[in-house]
Protein backbone atom coordinates (compact mmCIF):
# COMPACT_ATOMS: atom_id res chain seq x y z
CA UNK A 1 0.00 0.00 0.00
CA UNK A 2 2.75 2.35 0.97
CA UNK A 3 4.19 1.37 -1.78
CA UNK A 4 1.59 2.05 -4.37
CA UNK A 5 1.67 5.59 -2.61
CA UNK A 6 5.54 5.65 -3.30
CA UNK A 7 5.10 5.31 -6.53
CA UNK A 8 2.03 7.06 -7.71
CA UNK A 9 3.80 10.13 -6.13
CA UNK A 10 7.36 9.42 -8.00
CA UNK A 11 4.88 8.83 -11.11
CA UNK A 12 3.47 12.12 -10.65
CA UNK A 13 6.93 13.96 -10.19
CA UNK A 14 8.53 12.40 -12.58
CA UNK A 15 5.57 13.65 -15.10
CA UNK A 16 5.77 17.31 -13.56
CA UNK A 17 9.21 17.23 -14.26
CA UNK A 18 9.25 16.33 -17.48
CA UNK A 19 6.56 18.44 -18.68
CA UNK A 20 8.68 21.17 -17.06
CA UNK A 21 11.98 20.37 -18.96
CA UNK A 22 9.46 19.94 -22.03
CA UNK A 23 8.27 23.36 -21.69
CA UNK A 24 12.09 24.69 -21.20
CA UNK A 25 12.94 22.89 -24.42
CA UNK A 26 10.79 24.52 -26.03
CA UNK A 27 11.59 28.15 -24.74
CA UNK A 28 14.98 27.06 -25.71
CA UNK A 29 14.02 26.08 -29.27
CA UNK A 30 11.79 28.96 -30.35
CA UNK A 31 14.44 31.35 -29.09
CA UNK A 32 17.02 29.69 -31.45
CA UNK A 33 14.29 30.26 -34.68
CA UNK A 34 15.87 33.66 -34.87
CA UNK A 35 19.41 31.92 -35.39
CA UNK A 36 17.91 30.08 -37.92
CA UNK A 37 16.61 32.54 -39.84
CA UNK A 38 19.57 34.50 -41.08
CA UNK A 39 20.62 30.29 -42.46
CA UNK A 40 17.63 29.67 -44.86
CA UNK A 41 19.50 26.49 -45.90
CA UNK A 42 19.27 24.40 -42.97
CA UNK A 43 15.48 24.96 -42.92
CA UNK A 44 15.09 24.30 -46.38
CA UNK A 45 16.46 20.88 -45.86
CA UNK A 46 14.00 20.11 -43.27
CA UNK A 47 11.36 21.60 -45.50
CA UNK A 48 12.49 18.78 -47.55
CA UNK A 49 12.38 15.90 -45.16
CA UNK A 50 9.55 17.05 -43.13
CA UNK A 51 7.39 18.45 -45.99
CA UNK A 52 8.02 17.20 -49.27
CA UNK A 53 8.47 13.47 -48.24
CA UNK A 54 5.13 14.03 -46.38
CA UNK A 55 3.56 15.15 -49.36
CA UNK A 56 2.44 11.45 -51.34
CA UNK A 57 1.02 10.04 -47.85
CA UNK A 58 -1.13 12.76 -47.40
CA UNK A 59 -2.52 13.61 -50.38
CA UNK A 60 -3.53 10.22 -51.64
CA UNK A 61 -4.74 9.34 -48.07
CA UNK A 62 -6.55 13.05 -48.64
CA UNK A 63 -7.63 11.70 -51.95
CA UNK A 64 -9.24 8.49 -50.02
CA UNK A 65 -10.87 10.10 -47.44
CA UNK A 66 -12.93 12.90 -49.61
CA UNK A 67 -13.78 9.88 -51.75
CA UNK A 68 -14.94 7.69 -48.81
CA UNK A 69 -16.90 10.81 -47.88
CA UNK A 70 -18.35 11.41 -50.91
CA UNK A 71 -20.00 7.34 -50.87
CA UNK A 72 -20.99 7.53 -47.41
CA UNK A 73 -22.66 11.23 -47.91
CA UNK A 74 -24.22 10.17 -50.83
CA UNK A 75 -25.82 7.01 -49.66
CA UNK A 76 -27.27 8.72 -46.36
CA UNK A 77 -28.22 12.38 -47.88
CA UNK A 78 -30.28 10.47 -50.85
CA UNK A 79 -32.46 9.01 -48.25
CA UNK A 80 -33.48 12.13 -47.94
CA UNK A 81 -33.10 13.66 -51.64
CA UNK A 82 -30.66 15.59 -50.34
CA UNK A 83 -27.49 14.56 -52.81
CA UNK A 84 -26.93 18.59 -53.74
CA UNK A 85 -25.73 18.88 -50.42
CA UNK A 86 -22.98 16.21 -50.85
CA UNK A 87 -20.07 18.90 -51.18
CA UNK A 88 -21.23 21.35 -48.50
CA UNK A 89 -21.10 17.54 -46.04
CA UNK A 90 -17.76 16.64 -47.50
CA UNK A 91 -16.08 20.35 -47.59
CA UNK A 92 -17.32 21.39 -43.85
CA UNK A 93 -15.96 17.38 -42.21
CA UNK A 94 -12.72 17.96 -44.13
CA UNK A 95 -12.13 21.89 -43.59
CA UNK A 96 -13.27 21.83 -40.07
CA UNK A 97 -12.57 18.36 -38.76
CA UNK A 98 -10.55 15.85 -41.06
CA UNK A 99 -8.15 17.80 -42.88
CA UNK A 100 -6.45 19.07 -39.94
CA UNK A 101 -6.74 15.90 -37.79
CA UNK A 102 -6.29 13.69 -40.02
CA UNK A 103 -3.04 15.13 -41.62
CA UNK A 104 -1.61 15.87 -38.13
CA UNK A 105 -1.95 12.40 -36.57
CA UNK A 106 -0.21 11.17 -40.72
CA UNK A 107 1.93 13.81 -39.74
CA UNK A 108 3.19 12.91 -36.62
CA UNK A 109 3.24 9.14 -37.85
CA UNK A 110 5.46 10.16 -40.90
CA UNK A 111 7.35 13.09 -39.96
CA UNK A 112 7.26 13.17 -36.15
CA UNK A 113 8.84 9.43 -35.18
CA UNK A 114 10.91 10.07 -38.09
CA UNK A 115 12.04 12.97 -36.43
CA UNK A 116 12.29 11.30 -32.69
CA UNK A 117 14.65 8.81 -34.08
CA UNK A 118 16.54 10.72 -35.74
CA UNK A 119 17.56 12.99 -32.77
CA UNK A 120 17.71 10.46 -30.44
CA UNK A 121 20.08 8.61 -32.50
CA UNK A 122 22.62 11.99 -32.51
CA UNK A 123 22.33 12.01 -28.76
CA UNK A 124 22.70 8.24 -28.42
CA UNK A 125 25.95 8.60 -30.62
CA UNK A 126 27.07 11.37 -28.94
CA UNK A 127 26.65 14.09 -32.09
CA UNK A 128 24.55 16.18 -30.04
CA UNK A 129 27.48 16.35 -27.43
CA UNK A 130 30.29 16.52 -30.19
CA UNK A 131 28.64 19.58 -31.33
CA UNK A 132 28.95 21.42 -27.52
CA UNK A 133 32.30 20.64 -27.64
CA UNK A 134 33.01 22.31 -30.68
CA UNK A 135 30.60 25.56 -29.25
CA UNK A 136 27.83 24.60 -31.70
CA UNK A 137 24.70 24.94 -29.83
CA UNK A 138 22.42 21.65 -31.13
CA UNK A 139 18.89 23.32 -30.40
CA UNK A 140 19.91 26.74 -32.33
CA UNK A 141 21.96 24.08 -35.22
CA UNK A 142 19.63 20.62 -34.86
CA UNK A 143 16.38 21.14 -33.34
CA UNK A 144 15.30 24.96 -34.44
CA UNK A 145 15.46 24.54 -38.28
CA UNK A 146 13.42 21.12 -37.44
CA UNK A 147 10.82 22.76 -35.20
CA UNK A 148 10.24 25.79 -37.25
CA UNK A 149 9.75 23.14 -40.34
CA UNK A 150 7.28 21.24 -39.39
CA UNK A 151 4.89 24.21 -38.17
CA UNK A 152 5.18 25.83 -41.53
CA UNK A 153 5.03 22.52 -43.25
CA UNK A 154 1.71 21.34 -40.93
CA UNK A 155 -0.60 24.04 -42.12
CA UNK A 156 0.28 23.96 -45.98
CA UNK A 157 0.08 19.76 -45.62
CA UNK A 158 -3.30 19.89 -43.94
CA UNK A 159 -4.97 22.20 -46.34
CA UNK A 160 -3.36 20.15 -49.08
CA UNK A 161 -5.12 17.21 -47.90
CA UNK A 162 -8.78 18.83 -47.18
CA UNK A 163 -8.44 20.53 -51.33
CA UNK A 164 -7.40 16.88 -52.55
CA UNK A 165 -10.43 15.85 -50.50
CA UNK A 166 -13.00 18.11 -52.20
CA UNK A 167 -11.75 17.12 -55.20
CA UNK A 168 -11.65 13.59 -54.21
CA UNK A 169 -15.22 13.87 -53.12
CA UNK A 170 -16.54 15.43 -56.36
CA UNK A 171 -14.67 13.10 -58.48
CA UNK A 172 -16.99 10.04 -56.77
CA UNK A 173 -20.18 12.05 -55.96
CA UNK A 174 -20.47 13.48 -59.74
CA UNK A 175 -18.09 11.20 -61.63
CA UNK A 176 -19.36 7.97 -59.83
CA UNK A 177 -22.86 8.29 -58.60
CA UNK A 178 -24.47 11.41 -60.42
CA UNK A 179 -24.45 14.26 -58.27
CA UNK A 180 -24.95 17.86 -60.63
CA UNK A 181 -21.32 19.05 -60.92
CA UNK A 182 -22.26 22.65 -60.54
CA UNK A 183 -25.39 22.03 -57.64
CA UNK A 184 -21.91 20.34 -55.34
CA UNK A 185 -19.76 23.33 -55.50
CA UNK A 186 -22.48 26.15 -55.81
CA UNK A 187 -23.89 24.29 -52.38
CA UNK A 188 -20.65 24.52 -51.03
CA UNK A 189 -19.71 27.80 -51.77
CA UNK A 190 -22.56 29.15 -50.25
CA UNK A 191 -22.63 27.19 -47.16
CA UNK A 192 -18.74 27.35 -46.18
CA UNK A 193 -17.21 30.42 -44.80
CA UNK A 194 -14.37 31.58 -45.19
CA UNK A 195 -13.54 33.33 -41.57
CA UNK A 196 -15.67 30.30 -40.20
CA UNK A 197 -14.34 27.37 -41.30
CA UNK A 198 -11.32 28.15 -43.43
CA UNK A 199 -9.71 30.09 -41.31
CA UNK A 200 -10.13 28.04 -37.70
CA UNK A 201 -9.16 25.01 -39.97
CA UNK A 202 -5.79 26.54 -40.79
CA UNK A 203 -5.66 27.88 -37.05
CA UNK A 204 -6.59 24.42 -36.03
CA UNK A 205 -3.85 22.72 -38.16
CA UNK A 206 -1.16 25.50 -37.04
CA UNK A 207 -1.76 24.70 -32.84
CA UNK A 208 -1.47 20.84 -34.38
CA UNK A 209 2.20 21.58 -35.99
CA UNK A 210 3.48 23.31 -33.07
CA UNK A 211 2.20 20.45 -30.59
CA UNK A 212 3.20 17.88 -32.91
CA UNK A 213 7.00 19.07 -33.87
CA UNK A 214 7.35 19.87 -30.10
CA UNK A 215 5.98 16.50 -28.62
CA UNK A 216 8.36 14.89 -31.46
CA UNK A 217 11.87 17.15 -31.15
CA UNK A 218 11.74 16.66 -26.97
CA UNK A 219 11.12 12.78 -27.32
CA UNK A 220 13.95 13.01 -29.17
CA UNK A 221 16.12 15.48 -27.30
CA UNK A 222 15.02 13.95 -24.35
CA UNK A 223 15.56 9.96 -25.31
CA UNK A 224 17.47 7.66 -23.12
CA UNK A 225 20.45 7.39 -25.22
CA UNK A 226 20.22 3.61 -25.74
CA UNK A 227 18.73 2.02 -28.88
CA UNK A 228 15.78 0.84 -26.64
CA UNK A 229 15.62 4.31 -25.35
CA UNK A 230 15.04 5.58 -28.85
CA UNK A 231 12.38 3.03 -29.87
CA UNK A 232 10.75 4.03 -26.72
CA UNK A 233 11.10 7.61 -27.61
CA UNK A 234 9.70 6.91 -31.07
CA UNK A 235 6.70 5.09 -29.67
CA UNK A 236 5.71 8.09 -27.47
CA UNK A 237 6.18 10.62 -30.19
CA UNK A 238 3.41 8.75 -31.60
CA UNK A 239 1.14 8.18 -29.14
CA UNK A 240 1.41 11.21 -27.20
CA UNK A 241 1.23 14.05 -30.47
CA UNK A 242 -2.27 11.46 -31.18
CA UNK A 243 -3.54 12.36 -27.51
CA UNK A 244 -2.68 15.85 -27.77
CA UNK A 245 -3.71 16.05 -31.12
CA UNK A 246 -7.38 14.68 -30.94
CA UNK A 247 -7.54 16.34 -27.25
CA UNK A 248 -6.28 20.02 -28.42
CA UNK A 249 -9.00 19.17 -31.03
CA UNK A 250 -12.37 19.14 -28.58
CA UNK A 251 -11.04 22.23 -27.08
CA UNK A 252 -10.35 24.17 -30.00
CA UNK A 253 -13.88 22.80 -31.39
CA UNK A 254 -15.53 23.77 -28.53
CA UNK A 255 -14.48 27.37 -28.30
CA UNK A 256 -14.19 27.94 -32.25
CA UNK A 257 -17.44 26.35 -33.38
CA UNK A 258 -19.87 27.11 -30.48
CA UNK A 259 -22.21 29.09 -32.24
CA UNK B 1 22.46 16.52 -45.47
CA UNK B 2 23.68 17.38 -48.99
CA UNK B 3 21.79 19.57 -50.44
CA UNK B 4 21.18 19.76 -54.08
CA UNK B 5 19.11 22.12 -56.24
CA UNK B 6 16.67 19.22 -57.00
CA UNK B 7 15.94 19.48 -53.62
CA UNK B 8 15.30 23.49 -53.55
CA UNK B 9 12.75 22.63 -56.29
CA UNK B 10 11.21 20.05 -54.46
CA UNK B 11 10.48 22.17 -51.82
CA UNK B 12 9.92 25.15 -53.90
CA UNK B 13 7.02 22.41 -55.92
CA UNK B 14 5.78 21.76 -52.11
CA UNK B 15 5.47 25.19 -50.77
CA UNK B 16 3.55 26.63 -54.29
CA UNK B 17 1.30 23.72 -54.07
CA UNK B 18 0.44 24.29 -50.38
CA UNK B 19 -0.48 27.24 -50.76
CA UNK B 20 -2.32 26.89 -54.20
CA UNK B 21 -4.09 24.22 -52.07
CA UNK B 22 -5.28 27.53 -49.43
CA UNK B 23 -5.97 29.26 -52.44
CA UNK B 24 -8.41 27.10 -53.79
CA UNK B 25 -10.13 26.37 -50.24
CA UNK B 26 -10.50 30.33 -49.89
CA UNK B 27 -11.49 30.91 -53.49
CA UNK B 28 -13.35 28.33 -54.71
CA UNK B 29 -14.65 26.23 -51.25
CA UNK B 30 -15.64 29.19 -49.58
CA UNK B 31 -18.03 32.18 -50.13
CA UNK B 32 -15.09 34.55 -49.92
CA UNK B 33 -14.96 35.30 -53.56
CA UNK B 34 -18.89 35.48 -54.13
CA UNK B 35 -19.83 38.03 -50.72
CA UNK B 36 -16.44 39.83 -49.09
CA UNK B 37 -16.48 42.56 -47.32
CA UNK B 38 -17.91 45.25 -49.00
CA UNK B 39 -18.60 48.43 -47.30
CA UNK B 40 -22.28 47.84 -45.87
CA UNK B 41 -24.59 50.21 -44.32
CA UNK B 42 -26.89 49.08 -41.61
CA UNK B 43 -30.69 49.15 -41.30
CA UNK B 44 -33.21 48.47 -38.86
CA UNK B 45 -36.86 46.23 -38.99
CA UNK B 46 -38.60 45.68 -36.43
CA UNK B 47 -40.99 42.08 -36.68
CA UNK B 48 -43.50 40.69 -34.44
CA UNK B 49 -41.71 37.34 -34.91
CA UNK B 50 -38.54 36.75 -36.76
CA UNK B 51 -39.28 32.71 -36.83
CA UNK B 52 -35.91 31.24 -37.20
CA UNK B 53 -33.93 33.59 -38.20
CA UNK B 54 -30.18 33.54 -37.48
CA UNK B 55 -27.40 35.75 -37.58
CA UNK B 56 -25.65 35.94 -41.53
CA UNK B 57 -29.09 34.79 -42.40
CA UNK B 58 -29.21 36.55 -46.42
CA UNK B 59 -30.87 39.82 -47.00
CA UNK B 60 -31.99 39.16 -50.45
CA UNK B 61 -34.38 41.60 -52.65
CA UNK B 62 -35.79 40.27 -56.06
CA UNK B 63 -34.10 36.57 -55.63
CA UNK B 64 -30.63 38.74 -55.52
CA UNK B 65 -28.34 38.56 -52.38
CA UNK B 66 -27.89 42.25 -51.60
CA UNK B 67 -26.43 41.38 -47.61
CA UNK B 68 -26.93 39.54 -44.56
CA UNK B 69 -28.25 39.64 -41.04
CA UNK B 70 -25.77 41.32 -38.75
CA UNK B 71 -27.90 40.49 -35.22
CA UNK B 72 -30.79 39.89 -34.03
CA UNK B 73 -32.36 41.43 -30.71
CA UNK B 74 -35.59 41.25 -28.51
CA UNK B 75 -36.84 44.63 -27.26
CA UNK B 76 -38.25 43.91 -24.11
CA UNK B 77 -40.51 47.14 -24.10
CA UNK B 78 -42.19 46.36 -27.74
CA UNK B 79 -41.84 42.71 -27.45
CA UNK B 80 -40.54 43.09 -30.73
CA UNK B 81 -37.68 41.53 -32.58
CA UNK B 82 -35.18 43.93 -33.54
CA UNK B 83 -33.33 42.43 -36.72
CA UNK B 84 -30.21 44.35 -38.13
CA UNK B 85 -29.02 44.13 -41.51
CA UNK B 86 -25.94 45.11 -43.48
CA UNK B 87 -26.82 45.89 -46.47
CA UNK B 88 -23.45 46.39 -49.20
CA UNK B 89 -23.07 50.19 -50.41
CA UNK B 90 -23.88 49.61 -53.55
CA UNK B 91 -27.45 49.08 -53.19
CA UNK B 92 -27.74 52.31 -51.57
CA UNK B 93 -30.97 53.23 -53.47
CA UNK B 94 -33.97 51.01 -51.42
CA UNK B 95 -37.05 53.75 -50.82
CA UNK B 96 -37.91 54.53 -47.29
CA UNK B 97 -41.04 52.66 -47.73
CA UNK B 98 -39.39 49.15 -48.27
CA UNK B 99 -41.16 45.84 -46.95
CA UNK B 100 -39.14 43.39 -45.14
CA UNK B 101 -40.38 39.95 -44.30
CA UNK B 102 -38.96 36.73 -43.73
CA UNK B 103 -39.64 34.29 -45.69
CA UNK B 104 -38.40 30.62 -46.08
CA UNK B 105 -36.27 29.24 -48.65
CA UNK B 106 -37.84 26.13 -49.66
CA UNK B 107 -39.97 23.77 -47.51
CA UNK B 108 -37.80 23.13 -44.76
CA UNK B 109 -34.63 25.72 -45.90
CA UNK B 110 -33.02 28.09 -43.85
CA UNK B 111 -34.95 31.59 -43.65
CA UNK B 112 -34.27 35.17 -45.36
CA UNK B 113 -34.93 38.72 -44.95
CA UNK B 114 -36.58 39.80 -48.09
CA UNK B 115 -36.74 43.44 -49.10
CA UNK B 116 -39.41 44.34 -51.20
CA UNK B 117 -39.18 48.27 -52.90
CA UNK B 118 -41.81 50.53 -52.19
CA UNK B 119 -42.14 53.64 -54.43
CA UNK B 120 -41.08 56.39 -52.78
CA UNK B 121 -38.43 59.12 -54.11
CA UNK B 122 -36.96 59.20 -50.36
CA UNK B 123 -34.11 56.81 -49.95
CA UNK B 124 -33.34 54.57 -46.83
CA UNK B 125 -30.05 56.18 -45.45
CA UNK B 126 -27.32 54.10 -43.39
CA UNK B 127 -29.17 53.71 -39.59
CA UNK B 128 -32.70 53.93 -41.37
CA UNK B 129 -35.56 51.97 -40.36
CA UNK B 130 -37.64 49.80 -42.22
CA UNK B 131 -41.14 50.42 -40.84
CA UNK B 132 -43.58 47.98 -42.66
CA UNK B 133 -42.41 44.50 -41.99
CA UNK B 134 -44.25 41.22 -42.23
CA UNK B 135 -43.78 38.49 -39.59
CA UNK B 136 -42.00 35.10 -40.31
CA UNK B 137 -44.89 32.56 -40.77
CA UNK B 138 -44.90 30.06 -38.26
CA UNK B 139 -46.02 26.49 -39.39
CA UNK B 140 -47.52 25.37 -36.72
CA UNK B 141 -49.54 28.55 -35.90
CA UNK B 142 -50.75 28.20 -39.80
CA UNK B 143 -51.90 24.63 -39.44
CA UNK B 144 -53.81 25.45 -36.42
CA UNK B 145 -55.38 28.57 -37.47
CA UNK B 146 -56.25 26.34 -40.84
CA UNK B 147 -57.41 23.35 -38.41
CA UNK B 148 -59.42 25.73 -36.41
CA UNK B 149 -61.09 27.25 -39.26
CA UNK B 150 -62.24 24.23 -41.10
CA UNK B 151 -63.50 22.78 -37.88
CA UNK B 152 -65.75 25.54 -37.53
CA UNK B 153 -66.87 25.51 -40.86
CA UNK B 154 -67.77 21.99 -40.61
CA UNK B 155 -70.07 22.90 -37.46
CA UNK B 156 -72.48 25.18 -39.56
Amino acid sequence: MIELLQNLGRNTRTSFTKLGRGTFFLLQTTSGILSVLPRPRLLLNQMHSIGVLSFLIITISGLFVGMVLGLQGYYILSDFGAEETLGVMVAASLVRELGPVVSALLFAGRAGSALTAEIGLMKATEQLSGMEMMAVDPIKRIISPRFLAGFLSMPLLAALFSAVGIIGGQIVGSGLLGVDEGAYWSQMRANIDFQDDIVNGVIKSIVFGFVASWIALFEGYDAIPTSEGVSRATTRTVVNSAFSILGLDFILTALMFGD
Amino acid sequence: MQHTSTQDTLVGLFVASGIAGLFFLALQVSNLSSFTAHDTYTLTARFENSGGLKVKSPVSSAGVKIGQVSSISFDPKTYESVVKLSIDKQYSTLPDDTTASVYTAGLLGEQYVNLDAGGSDEFLKDGGNIDVTNSAIILEKAIGQFLFKSAADEKK
